[in-house]
């Protein structure tokens, strides 16, 4: 671990990213990213050059962005923002009210941007845009440094399971490129983000305005940066992979197009499969083989997660889809009580215990929700909660089933882990959400109903917190855990009073 | 092949093909991903079939997506009958090679009317023959869902557009008022006569569908080939000049050269560019080079800014 050794400039990334990188053979797959920061940050400066840059934007519509701007600034270069913005009511507006998707290509890899706004009241813009990022590029001033923002936006990014941070440290040129003012940001950065679990940091000084460290290196401003430009981080990035854990198969359609062939399709969610395997048919909990794996590409070997695929049984069985088809080890859980965390959408906010839909792969069931806690964005920590979540909150809620369900914890797997609720009155989609865990069977460290506030502080000399919150373990436990860095005798102290409290 | 899939009839059966590269697959997998959930999710959807480039990839990604079964929906064209006539015969062939159901819809009240782009403009033209077109058809054939191959990377206005694209009964599309969309974990629920348009080729750029093209061996109609082709230069574009509806405008020449298609609508108001390009290799280089977006050749987005959103705001797909 090189976590500890990281305040040269030298290597802007924290995690060991040389090595990392050369494990990996370079991964090909659009990498699909959210942009976070505002418009004083200089985001839609940094997504224009991004574009410019990279050649995505044609001559057309930048006599187009000429002719409706007006004008260029003073680099002779369209105004970005009218590029961006593309529905008549934001550019009325001047603000960015929607989560826009953008495509750019390098050489060596493809890129879908989810560009989503940075006011506050557009929380759910930036968890519906996050949702499907692998990596979440956060934008600070140079000359400001980490804002509240900046800290909601990655926690945000964090809860939505995005576990790689690029810190686009923007307008450098207005910072006379002090290295030092660098190395106080990307510090005070990698700090908060290791306390959200985050460990894969790069952080980056640029100016998106002048094209320094976005696509083209800024040998002659910055000599002092040795770190990867914007684009080198981005094309070393790696996509979500849930290869690893158990096979899953939400059904989506059953497949019956003559007498003899039955074949259930869905998209591979998780794991893999091949001819021969034994699955277990969830919620119902029967058991078959796999015969063999239809695609319109001839019969296949085998299968892996994301692959859209038809699979065929050795033998008569109900399926219907809905259905979640699983590897016998490591079975997803099946129950009717579950723990998620949620963000709410729309403005009439969540009711509890209002019955609402849940969809989540092709499933669709009634649900209660009642809300346990909710997410202080400015401190970041979970205070009880028991009324409905107002528009935009992020709260933990108890998931109350009519029938059985089946999920994995969105720790484990960011498909069958993750659900929408839907509102049988509007029909409109009012929440998002990641199971935490199954209730009843609560493992771990808490017992029993959980109470609010009920974490588990441990009070450690510093360097020991860093190392600790730097592994796997605290990163699927920091909600539970609350790290106090404090001397030796204050940690006697706290454990003399905590006996005398029992 | 010993395969219970043989069992069943199928016309055009697939070739065994060089694996695609993870890029397009992630993408041929989201888009097959999206037919099915479509397609269990509604009670009658159609899919929208223009004849063009993106068509045909939808076109192919839906028999993927329900192979070995038919694809179990109905393709509806709308023709405007100012289409190019190697399209219609393109889109006949496909229809009877694959065994599809057509819907080919035009506005009658339209062609009673005779209306033309000619004397008409583009705007209304397109306002009568296209979207009121499409909205009757619609209406006529009850489709509660209607897959289209609209990309994000198209047009601004197309930049938001959900992959359910959320319908009132009139057909309007409202911006402002989206449903969230989070993961691959769509809202298909709607009231009746509400409808959703769905986009599984939302994620796809311009290069991605001629690679993908390529990848599979995907016919097109040949226009998009370039060859040697009387054309007719009005308005800064060059137009077709196979069409005996075409009046010469006074100083009008017919011309001879290479010209091909980089997509395909009206004729009238379709602009060729000049290009050797008569493989799909040679496109996709051509067009790796390109400096012009594609749809720098349709009359109908150069009215005004912003006058995709307008459209699409009235119905227009």
């Amino acid at each position: 671990m090189s976590v500890t050794a990281t305040s040269t400039a030298a290597s802007a990334t924290i995690l060991p990213f040389a090595e990392s990188a050369a494990k990996i053979t370079r991964d090909v797959r659009p990498l699909r990213l959210i942009t976070c920061g505002s418009v004083d940050d200089g985001k839609s400066t940094l997504i224009g050059r991004l574009l410019w840059d990279t050649k995505a934007v044609k001559e057309d519509q930048a006599v187009t962005l000429a002719r409706d701007s007006g004008g260029q600034n003073d680099l002779g270069l369209p105004d970005f923002a009218l590029l961006l913005d593309g529905l008549q009511a934001e550019r009325e507006q001047g603000i960015t009210i929607d989560v826009a998707y953008r495509y750019f290509s390098t050489e060596k890899r493809s890129f879908i941007v989810a560009d989503t706004p940075g006011h506050e009241q557009y929380t759910r813009n930036m968890a519906t845009g996050a949702s499907t990022a692998d990596l979440a590029i956060l934008l600070a001033d140079a000359r400001v440094g980490l804002l509240e923002q900046t800290r909601r936006h990655a926690t945000i990014a964090s809860l939505m399971g995005i576990r790689q941070f690029v810190l686009a440290v923007n307008k450098f040129d207005l910072v006379n490129y002090d290295r030092e003012i660098f190395d106080r940001i990307s510090h005070e950065f990698r700090e908060f983000a290791l306390s959200l679990g985050v460990r894969q940091i790069t952080a980056i000084p640029m100016s998106a305005l002048k094209g320094e460290n976005v696509v083209y290196p800024a040998t002659s401003t910055m000599p002092w940066y040795e770190g990867p430009t914007l684009v080198d981080a981005l094309e070393l990035a790696t996509t979500r992979s849930t290869q690893t854990g158990g096979f899953r198969l939400p059904v989506q359609r059953v497949s019956r197009p003559g007498e003899s062939f039955r074949g259930y399709q869905g998209t591979v969610a998780g794991g893999s499969i091949k001819p021969g395997d034994s699955v277990v048919i969830l919620p119902s909990g029967t058991i078959a083989n796999v015969k063999q794996i239809v695609t319109f590409d001839l019969v296949r070997n085998a299968a892996v997660a994301g692959d859209a695929i038809t699979l065929v049984l050795d033998r008569q069985v109900d399926v219907a889809r809905g259905d979640v088809i699983a590897s016998l080890d490591g079975q997803p859980m099946t129950g009717v009580s579950f723990e998620a965390q949620m963000v709410a959408l729309q403005p009439g906010g969540i009711e509890p215990g209002k019955r609402y839909w849940l969809k989540s792969g092709s499933r669709r069931q009634r649900v209660a929700v009642e809300p346990i806690s909710q997410l202080d964005l400015q401190s970041g920590s979970w205070a009880p909660h028991a009324s409905g979540l107002d528009m935009n909150a992020i709260g933990k809620v108890r998931l109350s089933f009519e029938e059985q369900a089946v999920f994995d914890t969105y720790e484990q797997n960011r498909s069958t882990g993750a659900f929408i609720l839907i509102d049988p009155d509007t029909l409109n989609t009012v929440a998002g959400g990641m199971i935490t865990a199954k209730r009843g069977e609560l493992g771990g460290i808490r017992r029993g109903e959980p109470v609010q506030g009920d974490r588990v502080i441990l009070s450690l000399p510093a360097d020991l917190a860093e190392l600790l919150m730097a592994t796997d373990a605290f990163a699927a436990r920091r909600d539970d855990v609350d790290i106090r860095r404090v001397s030796g005798a204050e940690a006697a102290q706290i454990l003399t009073s905590g006996d005398k409290d029992r | 092949m010993p395969l219970s899939v043989q069992e069943t009839e199928i016309k055009n059966p697939p070739v065994s093909r060089p694996p695609l590269d993870p890029h397009l697959k992630a993408l041929e997998n989201e888009a097959i991903h999206i037919f099915r959930e479509v397609a269990a999710e509604f009670e009658n959807p159609v899919m929208l079939y223009s004849i063009g480039k993106d068509s045909s990839v939808l076109l192919h990604l839906a028999r993927k997506a329900f192979f070995p079964g038919r694809v179990p929906f109905p393709l509806l064209h709308v023709d405007t009958t100012w289409k190019f006539k190697e399209m219609i015969a393109f889109r006949d062939k496909v229809a009877e090679d694959y065994d599809l159901d057509l819907v080919v819809h035009s506005n009658v009240r339209g062609r009673q009317e005779n209306i033309t782009p000619f004397t008409h403009g583009s705007s209304f033209y397109t306002d009568v023959m296209k979207t009121e077109a499409l909205r009757q058809a619609l209406d006529a054939g009850g489709y509660d869902a209607a897959f289209g191959g609209a990309r994000r990377d198209e047009e601004a206005s197309r930049a938001k557009e959900r992959i359910y694209s959320f319908r009132t009964p009139d057909h309007k599309w409202d911006p402002r008022n989206q449903r969230p969309e989070l993961w691959n974990v769509y809202n298909g629920m709607i009231r009746k006569g509400e409808s959703v348009r769905a986009f599984p080729l939302s994620n796809w750029t311009e290069v991605d569908i001629w690679r993908y093209i390529q990848a599979e061996n995907i016919p097109l109609v040949p226009l998009y080939y370039a060859a040697e082709r009387p054309y007719v230069e009005r308005d800064g574009m060059m137009i077709l000049a196979e069409d005996e509806r075409l009046e010469l405008l006074p100083g009008e020449e017919i011309k001879h050269g290479s010209i091909r298609f980089r997509t395909l609508g009206c004729f009238p108001l379709t602009g060729a560019i000049r290009s050797t390009a008569s493989n799909l290799e040679e496109v996709i280089a051509e067009l790796e080079i390109a400096t012009v977006s594609e749809r720098q050749g349709r009359a109908i987005d150069r009215d005004q800014s912003g006058s995709m959103e307008k459209k699409k705001r009235e119905g227009y797909f």
